[in-house]
């Protein structure tokens, strides 16, 4: 399959081979100007030398990658040990990431099942409700949700009014506030994908499934579920990797206790107190960790493919 | 225990308003190549999905070897489903498609290879075991399908137009491979199609189907050679229909009045009356005479060259076209454009139809 396709595209060059190349200047515009420059800026500040207001001093320095591995004692001549804070921060990133995900998931997929599902009009009208929420901004809906979860916002309000509880559910500034937000903030990045995909999904595979004594289950594992993969392995992604640069939701709702990777580089370049090239470090390793998992996955599927 | 496989009881199957299927009564005898035939939308395909448990039934009852099945899914029943589109499961190969009702019926990986390879040799497959249904061409794909559905050895094997997809070349082959297939699984067969050639060469029984009503059960020779009605008559083959007035109807032969005035006895259908009615006569059936020996008298309105044959159309005194098929041999004499002539036939070529 793969084959037919590079070898399709390779004719269509040679035959408007200076249409072709014309036809490509945009992308390399925006891959060069919005990607590579960007991308390149911060590995390069990210082995400069720190300039006590912000910004930097260009000279040579390995000591941001320094700073988040190890810990060098106060006058930095001690041995030096792991230093286990921002490989904390790091792990909170990914479990809080991958929790999102999960959750999406969970929610996403019934309710993207039950969208592609409905006839004609009603799908355009499900799928148009689902992104209204969206068109506000993230940090907007980020601060109402604050307000709404917070031990004297609404949900405590109405829940203690209507007699559910007696005294406020402590909600706001814990793990499970910013496991809200990114849930969602996230949510129809997860839906989207997966509609696409099952929306492709022809129902009779279903009916052969069960004719074949298989029971919805199984039909679920072994037939539905290959065939939606892609959606929902885009779905992960989408969701996965914002969610673990977010910063928003764990500075708004999860409070300083609940720091993660995306609060620590926003500190980095904020104010005063900020160390740029520690910032431009902690993105980079950021960026090294969700390109080694997205390698793993295109491998994976370069493999299937091939099968 | 019974002879009869699936028994379908007076079942109707409504869509809201919409009635699909109509008090519709069958049996369908085990071991038997039984057809659904009838035109685009008649409910054949409804009808299929009632017995393979996609619809639930609006009234009525089917029973499978005596077992009512109306409260079993899909998955509980023993019958499997060759679909029109063939429904290969596209991310399974070959013997995957093969070997998944046999393992979801709880058999072991080696027993269900086993049959697997008997299918697929069935089926003449064995080659193509490892490819993708996307690899295959249609014809063999519609050969996984059967291999599928045939696998489990299922009581009854439902079929929904699993030939409409290949050409017409390939059809014919496949027919008798089909129809070859169910006599030596001893399987019955449930077989749909708009095809009335299909239906004909295939089947041991057929159901002629419209408007969601079974109109005629029958063989295929009683099907065509002596239709029911007039919807019968017209999707069966080709016929003439000559509007009579039937004087009596007595111990199945009607006595009626063709147009032009002669009175003539043939068989009638089951249930005709007297009155106005409907003569079926097929072309190949009418003879062309001179004008004083034929019941029916008429002035040639066309010729129609065919190849093997040529079709006249001739128009009677007092009445509707009637086509005539005749051999196009050195021998046959064929009366030109205009020229009187007397046409005759058979007192059992004829039928009275109920209308
Ligand atoms: N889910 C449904 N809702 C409403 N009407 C339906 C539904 N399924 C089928 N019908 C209607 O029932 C009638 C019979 O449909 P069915 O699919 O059984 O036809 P068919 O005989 O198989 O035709 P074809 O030869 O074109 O496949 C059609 O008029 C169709 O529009
Ligand atoms: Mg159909």
């Amino acid at each position: 399959m793969a084959g037919g396709v590079v070898e399709k595209s390779t004719s269509n060059t040679s035959t408007y081979a200076g249409l072709g190349v014309f036809m490509m200047l945009p992308a390399w515009a925006i891959i060069g100007f919005f990607l590579v420059l960007p991308v390149a800026t911060m590995l390069i500040y990210s082995f400069l030398t720190k300039e006590f207001r912000g910004g930097v001093i260009w000279e040579f320095s390995l000591a941001a990658y320094d700073q988040f591995f190890f810990d060098r004692g106060l006058f930095g001549d001690d041995p030096a040990r792991i230093e286990w804070t921002y490989i904390l921060i790091f792990w909170r990133s990914i479990w809080q990431a991958g929790m999102a995900t999960f959750f999406c998931l969970l929610v996403g997929f019934p309710t993207a099942w039950f969208i592609a599902t409905r006839t004609g009009a009603n799908k355009s009208v499900w799928l148009f409700l689902i992104t209204i929420p969206y068109w506000v901004n993230l940090l907007i809906r980020t601060i109402s949700m604050k307000f709404l979860i917070r031990d004297t916002g609404p949900l405590n309000e109405w829940l203690m009014a209507s007699g559910l509880i007696s005294d406020p559910i402590h909600i706001i500034n814990t793990n499970f506030a910013v496991q809200l937000g990114l849930f969602y903030s996230y949510l129809p990045f997860m839906v989207l994908p997966i509609y696409a995909s099952v929306e492709r999904y022809n129902l009779a595979f279903s009916e052969a499934a069960a004719d074949l004594y298989a029971t919805q289950w199984t039909t679920l594992r072994l037939v539905i579920l290959p065939a939606v993969k892609p959606g929902i392995i885009a779905g992960c992604i989408l969701v996965f990797v914002p969610s673990m640069g977010a910063f928003l939701a764990p500075d708004l709702l999860g409070g300083a206790k609940n720091f993660m990777i995306g609060s620590l580089i926003e500190e980095q370049f904020k104010g005063n107190a900020g160390n740029w090239p520690f910032g431009a470090a902690v993105s980079m390793i950021l960026l090294s960790m969700v390109l080694i998992v997205l390698t793993f996955y295109a491998r994976q599927q370069g493999k299937e493919g091939a099968h | 225990m019974t002879d009869i496989a699936v028994d379908i009881i007076d079942l109707t199957k409504c869509y809201g308003d919409f009635v699909a299927l109509k008090n519709v009564s069958l049996g369908i005898q085990d071991n038997e190549f039984f057809t659904l035939l009838g035109p685009s939308g008649c409910g054949k395909t409804t009808l299929l999905r009632t017995i393979a448990g996609f619809e639930d039934v609006s009234q009525g009852a089917i029973r499978l070897y005596g077992e009512d099945i109306a409260g079993l899914p899909p998955n509980k029943r023993p019958v499997n489903t060759v679909f029109q589109q063939y429904a290969l499961f596209p991310h399974m190969n070959v013997t995957q498609n093969v070997m998944f009702g046999l393992l979801r019926l709880g058999q072991g990986d080696a027993t269900a290879r086993k049959r697997v390879t008997e299918v697929l040799e069935l089926v003449q497959l064995t080659r193509f075991a490892d490819r993708l249904p996307s690899q295959l061409s249609g014809g063999q794909q519609q050969r996984v399908a059967l291999a599928r559905a045939l696998a489990p050895n299922p009581k009854v094997l439902l079929l929904d137009e699993p030939l409409s997809a290949l050409d017409l070349k390939l059809r014919q082959a496949v027919r008798l491979e089909l129809k070859q297939i169910q006599q030596d699984t001893g399987i019955t067969f449930i077989f749909v199609t708009h095809d009335q050639e299909e239906a004909l060469t295939m089947s041991d029984r057929i159901a002629v189907i419209n408007d969601g009503q079974v109109q005629q059960v029958g063989t295929p020779r009683e099907i065509y050679e002596a239709p029911q009605n007039k919807f019968v008559a017209n999707f069966i083959g080709e016929t003439n229909l000559i509007g009579v007035t039937v004087v009596d109807v007595s111990g199945g032969n009607a006595t009626c009045t063709l147009p032009g005035g002669a009175q003539f006895t043939c068989p009638a259908a089951m249930g005709a009356t007297a009155g106005p009615g409907h003569l079926s006569i097929r072309p190949e059936r009418v003879a062309i005479t001179a004008p004083e020996t034929g019941v029916l008298q008429g002035v040639v309105a066309r010729q129609v060259y065919l190849g093997t044959d040529m079709h006249i159309d001739i128009t009677p005194t007092g009445g509707e076209t009637i086509t005539v098929r005749l051999q196009n041999s050195e021998t046959t004499h064929i009366p030109g454009n205009g020229e009187l002539v007397g046409l005759n036939f058979e007192a059992g070529s004829a039928r009275l139809l109920v209308d």
